[in-house]
């Protein structure tokens, strides 16, 4: 029924503030406020639309690969070097040009969304699940569980994250760590950023359940009986939503720097895996005569980051309705 | 006051132990690989291999050995030799600094001067063509890999290999007591490369800051004084919007000084990270172990600078 009173809307009726729902007046919910807003936001619409377009591209890769007429990523081939080595530039059946294996680069940067959206996606998943539970954890329980949890979280953030990577990368590079339940290359990444971004999810949601829990729905909850768990997963984590679903955006542009800074310095994916990061650590040594084979990585990486960046921003306006534009 | 900053002082040394005792678990116990083999390189026999292990003290239970390390660090700052070359770690370290500390404090002085200056003018106009251009900017510098500008800036202006000859290249490194002007003409792309993402944050915050302080009352008041605009914005706005930018900025230096090793590596400065680069491919674990403990003494310390700063500005915070 709601779906056909909000197809009878106005056309013009961008500021309504009520839906028409079979003659009675509802306000709208949350979600559709969010959303009403979210559309008109042009550039964020765009952002998602070119995810989105990331994530077909990293599913179908071989596809994609194989509809351009592209060569697979880890085909080398001595014919499009030159004689002293020097990898040919772009041309109609290399749009990016070749490395100096004889790759495509093309090929390999449409590969290497995968890598990318793994470690992006995946770590700030693991990430947000952690940050969550012990943000509520410290925020619902305060005293000495916060007190620790706090305290934990200062540990973290007092170590800067690309030693930490360079460190435990190069010491699990040879044979993984803890007798190989760590393996090198991706494993490690994820174990990494999980181990420490959870912290900024945790800090956010920590704040936000300390204000949570003094609201009057959580006193009226407690005093129809309901146990601690029930308020935590029935009253607070409902509201946790939408700002951890910001946050959680704007943490994986970040997640996708480290893992390609830490392939730039050689600890992350290796060879012949593509990344867009260790793609730039090969281009480095021929920069000045291959230019293509660093630029087209790193315009992949940057766009990738900005839509992020740009959908974040977009759902943290659309979200908090204080914010002007 | 005092006892707030003692206390703060005492969960300053805490924290530096935990992550000390941590560095140890990360690179004595986690990696598979063993140390004296590492350290023997190429004269693997037996023999040699279990002096070197006696001379490390591996033979040693592990709870010795991690008393022995944290007296080490804390009585005498000891970080231990390098497996590869044999030296000690706290001398590689203090020659490599120089040139790490002009790299970020450089740095710092340039996106703090340009972010502020971006910012202010950006929060003059909100929503106009330059606000929103330099906000655009700003988002896409923020996204962008820092060394990945590096190479693209190298690419253009370097004077060895570069499009458009201006600056010098990768390398080029002199120290300050040197040549100061070479040093200063060597450092200025790596500056801007690790300016930029920074400067564009502050831009951003400084933005969002001025334009809400520029709201409130006492604004109005200046204004109705008769003051001039130029007054007003910079004595009576900035003055108070800034504090969100000091709050980041110790935090922001000392996180550079550890994650300094993208730049450093890109210009090939013999900094720090240089160090902790060329470590890591010889597996060389205390001198990466010795960099990660400086760095998080710097964030430390510099965490403790900002509390106390803060404590003395707003009264509020200390009985919190």
């Amino acid at each position: 029924m709601s779906a056909r009173g909000a197809e009878t809307l106005p056309s013009s009726g961008g500021n309504l503030e009520f839906l028409d729902i079979g003659g009675e007046i509802a306000a709208l919910s949350p979600l559709q406020l969010f959303w009403r807003r979210f559309r008109q936001d042009r550039v964020s619409l765009v952002s998602l639309g070119f995810i989105g377009f990331l994530v077909l591209l990293a599913i179908f890769a071989p596809l994609v690969v194989d509809i351009l007429g592209l060569p697979s990523p880890y085909t080398p081939n001595s014919n499009l070097t030159d004689s002293f080595g020097s990898p040919l530039g772009p041309s109609g059946a290399h749009p990016f040009g070749v490395d100096q294996l004889g790759e495509d680069v093309m090929s390999r940067v449409i590969y290497g969304t995968r890598v990318s959206l793994e470690v992006g996606i995946l770590g700030t998943a693991i990430a947000t699940v952690i940050g969550v539970v012990v943000g509520v954890l410290a925020g619902f329980y305060r005293g000495w569980v916060d007190t620790v949890l706090s305290r934990l979280i200062d540990v973290v953030l007092s170590i800067p994250i690309l030693l930490l990577g360079l460190g435990i990368g190069a010491a699990c590079a040879v044979r993984g760590c803890v007798n190989g339940t760590i393996q090198p290359g991706l494993g490690v990444i994820i174990f990494l950023i999980t181990l420490v971004n959870w912290t900024y999810i945790a800090r956010i949601v920590r704040g936000l359940v300390l204000s949570l829990r003094e609201r009057e729905f959580v006193d009226a909850s407690r005093a129809l009986g309901a146990s601690n768990t029930r308020i935590m997963f029935r009253e607070i984590l409902p509201n946790l939503v939408a700002p951890v679903i910001v946050y959680a955006t704007l943490l994986v542009p970040i997640n996708i720097l480290i893992e390609a800074s830490l392939s730039f310095l050689g600890v992350g994916v290796r060879p012949p895996t593509a990344s867009w990061g260790q793609m730039i650590a090969s281009a480095t040594p021929i920069f000045n005569t291959a230019w293509w084979y660093m630029t087209f990585p790193g315009i992949a990486l940057l766009l990738t980051v900005l839509a992020f960046n740009l959908l974040g921003d977009g759902l943290r306006d659309a979200l908090n309705p204080r914010t002007a534009r | 006051m005092a006892r707030y900053i003692i206390r703060r002082l005492i969960w300053g040394v805490a924290l530096l132990i935990i992550v000390s005792a941590l560095t140890f678990v990360l690179f004595r116990i986690l990696p598979t690989g063993d140390p004296a083999k590492l350290r023997a390189g190429r004269l693997q026999n037996p023999k040699i291999i279990a002096e070197i292990r006696h001379d490390l003290g591996l033979d040693k239970s592990l709870l010795t050995q991690f008393w022995l390390y944290m007296k080490g660090i804390f009585l005498h700052f000891d970080l231990g030799f390098s497996y590869y070359s044999n030296a000690p770690v706290k001398s590689l370290i203090s020659t490599r600094l120089p040139a790490t500390l002009s790299l970020v404090f450089g740095g710092a002085l340039l996106w703090l001067s340009t972010g502020l200056a971006v910012g202010i003018v950006s929060a003059r106009k909100p929503g106009s063509r330059l606000d929103r251009t330099s906000m655009g900017g700003a988002l896409v510098l923020v996204s962008a890999p820092e060394y990945w500008l590096g190479l693209i800036l190298l690419y253009v202006f370097a004077a060895d290999i570069g499009q458009v000859r201006i600056f010098p290249g990768a390398g080029s490194y002199v120290g300050l007591t040197g040549e100061p002007l070479k040093w200063f003409t060597s450092l200025i792309l790596p500056w801007i490369v690790v300016a930029a993402g920074t400067a564009a944050i502050y831009a951003r915050i400084m933005r969002g800051s001025l334009i809400e302080t520029m709201s409130e009352d006492y604004i109005r008041t200046a204004r109705a004084k008769g003051l001039s605009e130029r007054r007003v914005v910079l004595r009576h706005g900035v003055r108070a919007a800034i504090s969100p930018i000091i709050t980041i900025l110790g935090l922001d230096i000392a996180a550079l000084l550890g994650s300094s090793v993208l730049v450093e590596t890109v210009f090939d400065i013999p900094g720090i990270g240089r160090l902790n680069f060329d470590a890591i491919n010889h597996s060389d674990f205390p001198i990466v172990q010795g960099t990660v403990l400086l760095a998080a003494l710097f964030v430390v310390v510099a965490n403790i600078l900002v509390d106390i700063a803060y404590a003395y500005l707003d009264p509020r915070v200390r009985y919190s």
